[in-house]
């Protein structure tokens, strides 16, 4: 089966429709024109720039070429899941914290899925590599960020409490043992959620991606079901480490709550 | 026989607090608001950064883990907290039965619902809630500010038997002087950055 390219001036009509929503919203004072438009612009121009990135890559298929694109989308990853928090802890620690979770696990589930169950040869072939731990990476920020952002929030707000319970004698993952379930909890909800609607009420990106672009369904949804698991677990690690680690970092070595490290964010 | 010794404790505005409570005695801390007062109980219970040592009979704070340090030596602030939905889930399992007559509870007490708990009652609870865990030092933050006139006393006089039956060295805050009367056995009022004594009836 050919795939039909699509022509540059066809996604112009797409676009077209976008200045149409965006005239709408404009005329009905909603408040969203702008984001729209230079969200919808940022789609376009990074998704191409990425598209440029992509057929060099995989033309040359050099190991150090993937490695630095991989460290560029971590870098990334970690200052979104930064800006982010509402709150967030002081100095290195806040993009520490986050990207350090977001690299053990994307990074070791990735490596793990392209060694031992997809096995392309090298198992670095970029073509494998960098869609699945994009999705990976892309994932795993949403259930870090949402997770430390509820952490941090929780622990300010209920700071007289946890204080309460360490002058009762308690250590400090007693006296935060409410907190992390609730933080563990939002940072894991959406893909739960994703994974029990996949396929009912939704058909998943990838899989549509596949399928538009010419595949069998049944490698696609194969392929849909080790990506869902495989995000499932890197969110569910990264965001287990990114709870664990940023609650350690609240308290110091005396199990003091240390609420000086944790500043507001300006937005 | 376990006194409560602080040596040269700085925190906040306060230097080089000295100072010595044995076993069963009850010292009395007054000063104007914002003069520290809670802040030197936070730093003994270990809460807050702070320079110099504290003690509990021969055992330093810095040498066991913080949270040991603060079931032996514990606070109990003005405002107490609770986090769980029923009264009882806070108590150890061996004291979800009894309460204390002079704090004036039925024993139902544990099974309500902390909503309907009022100010004093929490404050109440929150003594016999620090007790059940059975400290060895005690540091009250205006155990009874929430508290009206007659069961004020009712709670003074059991907390007193408690203190001198358990032997237990006791800082308590507090700023109404015929509480200190009845209570203290010394009085030290914080002026500037130190804790001057204050003796008799002045």
């Amino acid at each position: 089966m050919e795939v039909i390219d699509l022509a540059w001036w066809k996604l112009a009509l797409a676009a077209l429709l976008i200045v149409a929503l965006a005239g709408v919203s404009l005329y009905a004072r909603l408040g969203v024109t702008r984001s729209l438009l230079v969200a919808a612009a940022r789609t376009g121009i990074q998704l191409a720039l990425i598209g440029l990135v992509l057929e060099a890559l995989f033309a040359s298929a050099e190991l150090y070429w993937i490695a630095l694109l991989s460290l560029v989308m971590l870098l990334v990853a970690g200052r979104e899941v930064m800006a982010r928090q509402k709150r967030r802890l002081y100095g290195v620690w806040a993009f520490g914290v986050g990207t350090g979770a977001m690299f053990v696990s994307s990074f070791a589930v990735t490596i793990l899925a392209l060694t031992v169950i997809i096995g392309p040869s090298p198992w670095y072939t970029p073509q494998y590599a960098i869609p699945l731990l994009g999705m990976m990476l892309g994932n795993t920020m949403t259930g870090v960020a949402l997770s430390l952002d509820r952490l941090n929030d929780s622990v300010w707000s209920q700071r007289a409490v946890i204080e309460n319970r360490l002058m009762l004698g308690q250590s400090w993952r007693e006296a935060m043992e409410g907190i992390r379930v609730e933080a563990m909890r939002s940072g894991m909800m959406p893909l739960i959620n994703a994974m029990a609607a996949a396929g009912i009420v939704s058909l998943p990106g990838m899989m549509t991606g596949q399928i538009l672009a010419g595949s069998p369904p049944a490698v696609a949804v194969k392929y849909q079901i080790l990506v869902m698991l495989l995000i499932t677990v890197g969110t569910g690690f990264g965001t287990l480490m990114a709870v664990s680690w940023g609650s350690r970092r609240l308290f110091d070595d005396r199990e003091r709550l240390r609420l000086d490290r944790l500043i507001k964010t300006e937005h | 026989m376990t006194d409560l010794r602080l040596e040269e404790v700085s925190v906040g505005s306060l230097e080089n607090v000295g100072l010595d409570v044995g076993a069963g005695e009850v010292v009395c801390l007054s000063g104007p608001s914002g003069s520290g007062k809670s802040r030197l109980l936070r730093a003994v219970a270990d809460l807050e950064p702070h320079q110099g040592r504290v003690f509990l009979g021969d055992t330093e704070q810095a040498s066991v883990p913080a949270h040991h340090w603060r079931k032996q030596v514990m606070l109990v602030p003005a405002d107490s907290q609770w986090w769980f939905d029923e009264v009882g889930a806070h108590f150890p399992e061996a004291c979800r039965q009894q309460v204390p007559e002079a704090l004036g509870f039925a024993p139902e007490v544990m099974h309500w619902t902390i909503s309907r708990l009022s100010s004093g009652e929490r404050q109440r609870l929150a003594l016999w809630r620090a007790l059940a865990l059975e400290p060895s030092a005690l540091l009250l933050d205006e155990p009874t500010a929430n508290l009206d006139h007659d069961l004020s006393l009712a709670v003074e006089e059991w907390l007193l038997a408690e203190i001198r039956t358990r032997q237990m060295p006791v800082l308590w805050v507090a700023h109404d002087r015929a509480q200190i009367q009845r209570v203290a056995d010394r009085h030290l009022h914080i002026v500037g950055n130190t804790l001057e004594p204050i003796h008799g009836s002045d």
